[in-house]
């Protein structure tokens, strides 16, 4: 088994998912980025289980799943207030946060 | 081995090996139409409407080579499934594939999704022309179909629960296709969380069984205790332990009666009504609600024995079923709303199905299945016709309806073939099914339930008059007249899909809608509803028993054999890549077939020696006669008709299906049973003339002056309380007492223990200030804060308040924090 190969795809759609979640101004698109980090580490987690025949890096992929979910439904639900609030999602907007 | 041998003798085909294409078809059209639907020119719906022609001709070819891959098999002998594996997913032992396994359920269902499908999506371009989600509507359409048929060629039980979700998922995108009604939204939450209460048995159940029957899956066939063929083999062979097939039978009929509207779980059915009708002609007929039906004959033999059919006098399925004839049947009396009315007959159809089923007929369930897809399909796109066409979108047979036999001839005639054909009338469909199930449940010993049945007939019969006379008897009422309903009629009705409010805004095709009178549908509508009436006529006489056995052709292709197989030959494994290998490879293991029978060739010497092996002394010799001559194995064939599966264990090889008997037909009781679907006809249409046409005293308002007769109005009207009962006590019980209790834990325990902190605090924090504070820290914090305000000022431009630079920074710290863990570490 060849790790690497899944390996390079972890590490691909880690950099795009932070160029996402650096260079996109909507959030949905960074949430969006946050979730393809978050599966880049769930395959490392896969290709390493396989090599090692065990089932942790199984279960660990389910429970960052299952968290994802939840974070997903979070971000989504301050993305709906935020567009309550402002009419807009535009993260560039949002310097509210500024020092 | 003799397996190989009948294998050889029994033809395969193209489409029988390829048959996982077809949901795969409209499973690429559903991310076509996605992604390019809104840039085509008839807006993504040519692709719906391809792709479901596509597997039509895919299940059609794949059906000829079934039958082909039969009528060349020997009298009686078990036509293996054709079976395909990938694996999907593997560790540690444990794996599960993906792949197809198809048989004759397979391919009449999948042949019936396809067509059914096909229909109503062809309906669709007419009856949604215009919506502002058209798109959207075919992608959903098109999605639903593809987990259904994927569902129905399932090789393994997660194959069976991927499609079964999708179709969850696609039914609530679609019941709440109008989701700017509120009402729509919450109809399509209600369906959404009603079937996920019994998709918590599918898990359960699936999770049980494979526990159960792994180890002896994997030693005996080579495959999974996942696949379909394994839990199938499994369930007779007399290995699995009472209390687990029997808990894992009950946790999977949970999901059944959670999808299949089965009482009491039946509830979110007459609301999914809030959909576009194609979406209820679909949910109705061939995918979703019969996805439950088919789960249960699917894996009929964990059934079986779970549940020990045939054996005691009720079992949990009958008995589910029976109930459900019976009580969605009355409730479709009190309905107005014409979709209701066909939606609790459904419910009461499935009804029919399962009984059939726990009773043991699996075979005249199946055929049910398969009738009743086409007349149900046909009544709802007819409802779905009237409101398009006559009544501005209105389903209210009372207010909007009546006389509109003349007006609308093609949709009137189509309605009364199906109803005919619903209600079990010679010689249309219904008969040869429903009136099997009802024979079949007597023959079996459930007399009861036979009579619920006969009951059930009866009343389909009264209440779909009740339908037919107030929609298409007497005068045109309301919008049927050319009254256009205000918003308070909308307001009433608000769960009706009365969309020209705001499906059809952006559109004047039907601005015309107030003027003008009602008319017949255009050819879209007319032709599907023609197609699909000649087929609830004529579909019947695929299996019609009465006309003796060579009319009993769905039987001979579709009923699995009840022999004792080679584990081998349970399956025709195609490519035998992944776990499928396994199983051809090392052929038995404990159930080991000995020498001398391995040396026959003829499927008929098995069945015979596992009976006379369980007939006793001297088998072996036997054996060796049976084995050794070909005339005997003849001459004993007659003799031992019976098969052991199902009643005993087999004592070499594995069975696929249980022993299944079925009732011979007579037509004194056929003309038993249609005396009573008669008398129904004949009492309802009195009654419905004496209430609506002559207004007569006697019977208006009689359920506001007779008590017994009003409680009873009452309790349909309010649906036996059952809506109640889930969402003020159930939920209310369950969901209230957590909140109060965690409401009241945060208010005495947390909040004195915050309290209780914070006065503490108070007092320590007032003698540091006095001691330490003043004295000591101040001189230092003056300093330090002069400093901060330097660093501050310093620092201030990375705090720009940006999301995305925030995200940067951390990114940057993370990649140096790794950097310097590869550093240190080498």
């Amino acid at each position: 088994m060849l790790v690497n190969q899944f390996l390079i795809l972890a590490a691909v759609l880690f950099c795009i998912g932070v160029y996402g979640v650096i260079a996109r101004k909507n959030a949905v698109l960074v949430l969006m980025s946050i979730e393809l980090i978050l599966n880049s580490v769930n395959i490392n987690l896969l290709a390493f289980s396989m090599r090692n025949g065990s089932l942790d890096g199984h279960t660990f992929a389910l429970y960052i799943i299952a968290i994802a979910a939840a974070e997903v439904g979070v971000g989504l639900a301050m993305v709906l207030l935020m567009y309550r609030n402002r009419r807009s999602i535009d993260l560039d907007e949002l310097s509210e946060m500024k020092g | 081995m003799f397996a190989e041998a009948t294998e050889v003798a029994l033809k395969s085909g193209w489409f029988l090996e390829h048959a996982w294409v077809i949901p795969v078809i409209p499973a690429l059209s559903f991310f076509l139409i996605i992604f390019f639907g809104k840039r085509m020119p008839k807006k993504g719906s040519e692709f719906g409407v391809a792709s479901m022609l596509g597997a039509l001709v895919f299940a059609g070819g794949a059906a000829y080579q079934w039958i082909q891959r039969v009528n060349g098999a020997p009298e009686g002998a078990f036509v293996s499934p054709v079976v395909k594996t990938w694996t999907w997913w593997q560790n540690s032992g444990i794996s599960f594939g993906i792949g197809q396994h198809v048989d004759g359920l397979t391919v009449a269902i999948l042949l019936v999704v396809a067509f059914i499908s096909t229909l109503v999506q062809i309906y669709s371009l007419e009856y949604l022309r215009g919506d502002r989600r058209y798109t959207h509507f075919f992608a959903s359409l098109t999605l639903f179909s593809a987990g259904m048929l994927n569902m129905v060629v399932a090789e393994n039980m997660i194959q069976l629960i991927l499609g079964w979700e999708i179709m969850g998922l696609c039914s609530f995108l679609l019941i709440g296709h109008w989701w700017e009604e509120g009402a729509n939204s919450r109809a399509a939450l209600k369906a959404f969380f009603t079937t996920r209460t019994g998709d918590i048995g599918l898990l359960t159940g699936t999770a049980i069984l494979f526990f159960s029957a792994n180890e002896w899956t994997t030693k005996t066939l080579g495959v999974s205790g996942f696949s379909i063929r394994g839990l199938s083999s499994w369930a007779l062979s007399g290995d699995p332990g009472h209390a687990a097939i029997t808990m894992g039978a009950v946790a999977l009929f949970i999901a059944a009666i959670g999808k299949s509207g089965q009482f009491p779980l039946h509830t979110w059915l007459p609301d999914a009504m809030a959909g576009p009708t194609p979406v209820s002609s679909l949910l109705h007929s061939s995918t979703m609600v019969v996805a439950g039906v088919f789960l249960v004959a699917r894996l009929y033999p964990v059934f079986f024995k779970g549940m020990d059919i045939l054996g005691g006098s009720a079992n949990f399925i009958v008995v589910i079923g029976g109930i459900t004839i019976v009580i969605a049947a009355l409730l479709a009396f009190v309905q107005t709303d014409i979709k209701k009315v066909l939606a609790y007959s459904t419910v009461s159809q499935l009804g029919y199905m399962m009984m059939g089923l726990g009773a043991g007929a699996w075979l005249p369930a199946v055929f049910h299945i398969f009738t009743h897809a086409f007349f149900k399909a046909c009544l709802f796109l007819g409802a779905g016709s009237i409101s398009h066409s006559s009544s501005h979108h209105s389903f209210e047979m009372k207010k909007d309806m009546g006389g509109l036999r003349k007006f609308m001839p093609i949709t009137f005639g189509t309605w009364i073939i199906s109803t005919l054909a619903l209600c079990g009338v010679f010689p249309f469909s219904g008969f040869f099914s429903k009136d099997e199930i009802i024979d079949n449940v007597g023959h079996n010993g459930y007399n009861v339930f036979m009579i619920v049945g006969l009951a059930g007939a009866f009343l389909t019969a009264a209440y779909m008059t009740r339908a037919t006379y107030l929609t298409f008897f007497g005068q045109p009422r309301g919008a049927s007249a050319g009254e256009h309903h205000e918003e308070e009629s909308h307001n009433a009705h608000a769960t009706h899909d009365d969309h020209a409010d705001h499906g059809h805004d952006t559109h004047d095709a039907h601005d015309d809608h107030a003027s003008h009178g009602p008319r017949e549908s255009g050819w879209l509508i007319t032709v599907p509803l023609i197609i699909l009436a000649t087929l609830a006529l004529g579909s019947g006489f695929l299996n019609a028993a009465p006309f003796g056995e060579k009319w009993e052709n769905f039987k001979k292709w579709v009923e699995p054999s009840a022999e004792v197989v080679s584990p081998t030959g349970i399956a025709y494994v195609v490519g035998g890549v992944g776990e499928a290998r396994v199983a051809s490879d090392t052929p038995t293991d404990s159930t080991v077939v000995p020498a001398e029978v391995a040396t026959d060739s003829e499927p008929v010497a098995i069945e015979d020696r596992a009976v006379s092996d369980s007939e006793g002394e001297a088998h072996s010799e036997t054996l060796m006669a049976t084995t050794a001559s070909g005339e005997d194995s003849h001459s004993t064939e007659a003799v031992h008709h019976e098969s052991p599966c199902g009643t005993e264990t087999p004592e070499q090889g594995v069975c696929m299906a249980p022993q299944i008997h079925h009732a011979p037909f007579k037509w004194s009781k056929a003309a038993m049973s249609m005396l009573i679907v008669l008398a129904g006809f004949l009492i309802s249409l009195f009654m419905c003339i004496q209430l609506y046409e002559k207004k007569n005293k006697k019977f208006v308002g009689l359920t506001e002056r007779n008590k017994a007769l009003g409680f009873g109005y009452k309790l349909l009207v309010n649906k036996y309380y059952l809506d109640v009962l889930y969402e003020k006590i159930i939920v209310r019980s369950i969901a209230h007492p957590i909140a109060g209790a965690v409401y009241s834990f945060n208010q005495k325990v947390l909040d004195g223990v915050v309290n209780g902190t914070g006065t503490t605090a108070k007092r320590i924090a007032g003698w540091v200030y006095r001691n330490i504070d003043q004295r000591v820290v101040d001189g230092a914090v003056n300093g330090t804060g002069s400093a901060a305000h330097g660093a501050g000022s310093a620092l201030r431009p990375v705090q720009s308040g940006k999301v995305n630079q925030y995200g940067a920074l951390l990114f940057g710290a993370a990649a140096i924090g790794a950097l310097v863990l590869v550093i240190v570490n080498t």
